[in-house]
C-alpha cells in the first residue's frame, strides 16, 4: 500500500520544517495514541511524550534522501508509540500483559533501532554542550545551530570585534569537539 | 593562531564559500598532508552531527508549541484544567468578592429551587410508570431495622432532617463522585452507605431533571478515594439481547439481579434509555446496569408498572454528557475524570460482583 498524494505532500512538509504539515499530521493522529497509552495504564502526560518520540522519528525518516513511507502515516505512527510504550513499560518494571489494540500496525524494528541510535548521539551532544559552561556555550549554539554570523555574535556577546569573538569561538570549539568524540568513540 | 585561520579555512571549505582558485589550492594540501585531509574528514562528520542537532532541537521545540496550540483551541483534550495553579490563585484573589455575592445568590437560588423540585417536580408522571426510589415509609423502617441491629453505627443524617426517600447510586470518579437518579434525591442532602454498611455524607452536585441523573460528590473525612474504579462507561448503545446485570440496594444489602436488555428505546419510545427485562424493586434507582464485561450501559431508573420485569434505563452515554457540561459550566470543581480502564472483561461473574461491589453505593436523601 503506498501512501496517497496527500500523505506524500504532508511529509513532503514535514521534512521542511513546515509547521501546517506538522500540525496536521499531530492533529489527526494524536487522539489515537492518547487514547492508547491512556488505556494501557499511562498519563496524559506519558501520552504526549511518546507521541512527540514517534513524530520525531517520522521526521528523522522524512529526511533521508531513500525515503519511502510503504504505510500509511496512521499505522506508521502506531507502530512506533507501540513499540516505544512497550519498552517504556518494560523499564518501568509495569509490564504485565502484551498491549491490546486492533489497529494495524507494520514492522518498525530498524528504523526504531535507527532512531534509538541517533538518539543516543544526541543526548552525547547534549551533554557535551551542557558541560561546556557559559559563553562558550551559547557562543557555539549562536554560531552552529542558530547559524548567526560572527560580527552579530560579537557585537551579542560584547567582543570588541569578530576576530576576538572567532578566537574565543575557536578555543570553545576544541573543548566541545573533544568533549564529544571521547564519549561518541566509546558509544560506537 | 596558525590553527584558528586553519580551521577557519576548513570551515569555508566545507560550507563551499571558497573561490574555485582558493579551492583547488585546498584540495592540493589535503592530498599532500594527510593530517590535513583527516582534520577535514573529522570536523565534517562533527558538523554533520551538529546540524542533526540543531533540526533534532528544532523540530523538539516546534512540536512542543502545536501541541500547545492544539490544546489551546480545543483540538486536543488532556482531560483537565490547563491554565496553571497560580493563574487561578491571582484570579481568585481577584474576584474573591464577586464570587462570595454570586454564590450566596446561587445558594439562594438553589434552596429556593430545590424547595420547588421536593414541591412539586416529579420526572414520572404517567400513571403507568413506577419510579424505583424508595418512599419514606420503607427507608425509615430500614433504618430503624439497621439500628437495631449495629448499633455502633450512627447515622449521618443530621438530627432535624428525616429521610425522604433512597436508591442506589455508583462512583464514577476515584475522588468519591458518584451518579444516581435525579427522582432518588427527593431532598436537599443525602448520605451514602457503602457495601459494608459505612456511611458517608455527600454533596449534591448536579442535577438533571429531564434525563434523570443527578451527580453526588462523597464529602466526609473518613472516605478514602479509591485506587481504581473497576468497569467503564460506555460511550455507545449497546445492542438488542446483551446480557445484563445489576448491583442496588431495595433492601439494607446489596442485591444482584440479572437479565438481558429488551428494546433500544424506554418507556413510549424515551431515546434517552433503553428497556430492560430485570427484577428491579424500589431501591434500586439509580444502580449501574453493566453487560457481561462488567461495562456500564445504563442507570437502572424505573419500571412499568403493570408488566412484570419491564424496567427501563437510563443510556450511559448521558453520563458523558452531563459530565461534559458540568465540567465545562462549574469551574471550582474538580474535573471529572471518568474511568477509562476495565479490569472485568472475561471474569466469572462472582468475581465480578467482588470488584465492583465496593462502588456501588445506597444513597440516602433527606431533607426538612
Amino acid at each position: 500500500m503506498k501512501g496517497d498524494t496527500n500523505e506524500q505532500t504532508l511529509l513532503k512538509g514535514l521534512a521542511n520544517n513546515d509547521s501546517k504539515a506538522i500540525e496536521t499530521i499531530y492533529k489527526d493522529n494524536f487522539n489515537m495514541v492518547q487514547n492508547f497509552i491512556l488505556n494501557n495504564s499511562g498519563s496524559y502526560d506519558e501520552a504526549r511524550d511518546i507521541f512527540q518520540e514517534a513524530m520525531i522519528a517520522l521526521y528523522e525518516k522524512a529526511q533521508l534522501s531513500s525515503f519511502t513511507l510503504t504505510c500509511q502515516i496512521k499505522t506508521y505512527i502506531f507502530s512506533i508509540c507501540k513499540r516505544l510504550w512497550l519498552k517504556r513499560l518494560q523499564q518501568l518494571g509495569r509490564y504485565t500483559s502484551p498491549v491490546d489494540g486492533f489497529e494495524e500496525t507494520v514492522s518498525i524494528e530498524e528504523d526504531f533501532e535507527e532512531h534509538e541510535k541517533r538518539n543516543a548521539e544526541f543526548a552525547i551532544m547534549d551533554r557535551a554542550l551542557n558541560s561546556l559552561g557559559e559563553p562558550c556555550k551559547s557562543l557555539l549554539e549562536g554560531y552552529y545551530l542558530k547559524k548567526m554570523d560572527m560580527i552579530a555574535l560579537a557585537a551579542e556577546f560584547g567582543y570588541t570585534n569578530a576576530d576576538n569573538a572567532k578566537n574565543q569561538k575557536y578555543k570553545c570549539l576544541m573543548r566541545l569537539k573533544k568533549l564529544f568524540f571521547s564519549q561518541y568513540n566509546i558509544g560506537e | 593562531m596558525d590553527d584558528i585561520l586553519l580551521l577557519d579555512a576548513i570551515e569555508r571549505y566545507l560550507n563551499g564559500e571558497m573561490g574555485t582558485e582558493e579551492q583547488e589550492h585546498f584540495n592540493q594540501l589535503r592530498k599532500n598532508t594527510p593530517e590535513i585531509d583527516q582534520m577535514v574528514v573529522e570536523h565534517n562528520m562533527f558538523l554533520h552531527q551538529m546540524d542533526l542537532y540543531a533540526s533534532h532541537r528544532n523540530i523538539k521545540y516546534s512540536l512542543h508549541d502545536i501541541h500547545a496550540n492544539l490544546l489551546n483551541r480545543g483540538d486536543l483534550n488532556e482531560g483537565g484544567a490547563i491554565s496553571s495553579k497560580g493563574k487561578i490563585i491571582q484570579f481568585w484573589n481577584k474576584y474573591k468578592r464577586v464570587t462570595a455575592i454570586a454564590a450566596s445568590v446561587g445558594g439562594v437560588i438553589a434552596l429556593f429551587i430545590s424547595g420547588l423540585t421536593v414541591y412539586f417536580s416529579s420526572a414520572v408522571t404517567d400513571p403507568k410508570l413506577e419510579q424505583l426510589g424508595k418512599d419514606l415509609e420503607a427507608v425509615k423502617k430500614n433504618q430503624q431495622y439497621q439500628g437495631t441491629i449495629i448499633n455502633e453505627v450512627k447515622t449521618k443524617i443530621p438530627l432535624n432532617a428525616r429521610l425522604l426517600s433512597g436508591g442506589s447510586g455508583f462512583l464514577i470518579d476515584t475522588k468519591g463522585y458518584i451518579v444516581t437518579n435525579a427522582h432518588v434525591l427527593k431532598g436537599t442532602g443525602a448520605v451514602v452507605v457503602n457495601s459494608k454498611g459505612q456511611e458517608f455524607n455527600a454533596d449534591i452536585v448536579h442535577i438533571d431533571l429531564q434525563k434523570d441523573l443527578a451527580i453526588l460528590k462523597i464529602k466526609d473525612i473518613d472516605f478514602t478515594p479509591v485506587k481504581t474504579i473497576p468497569y467503564t462507561i460506555q460511550k455507545s448503545n449497546s445492542d438488542l439481547g446483551e446480557e445484563i446485570f445489576t448491583l442496588g440496594y431495595p433492601r439494607n444489602d446489596i442485591v444482584y439481579g440479572m437479565g438481558y436488555l429488551s428494546a433500544k428505546t424506554g418507556f413510549n419510545g424515551d431515546s434517552l434509555s433503553y428497556q430492560i427485562q430485570i427484577s428491579a424493586n424500589p431501591g434500586n434507582s439509580g444502580g449501574p446496569v453493566f453487560n457481561k464485561n462488567g461495562d456500564i450501559i445504563g442507570v437502572l431508573s424505573t419500571r412499568q408498572a403493570q408488566a412484570d420485569g419491564v424496567s427501563f434505563a437510563v443510556k450511559s452515554r448521558n453520563i458523558y454528557t452531563i459530565i461534559g457540561d458540568l465540567n465545562k459550566s462549574d469551574t471550582s470543581l474538580q474535573p471529572i475524570k471518568l474511568p477509562t480502564k476495565s479490569a472485568l472483561k472475561g471474569m466469572e461473574r462472582k468475581a465480578q460482583i467482588h470488584k465492583v461491589e465496593d462502588c456501588v453505593y445506597y444513597v440516602k436523601a433527606y431533607g426538612r
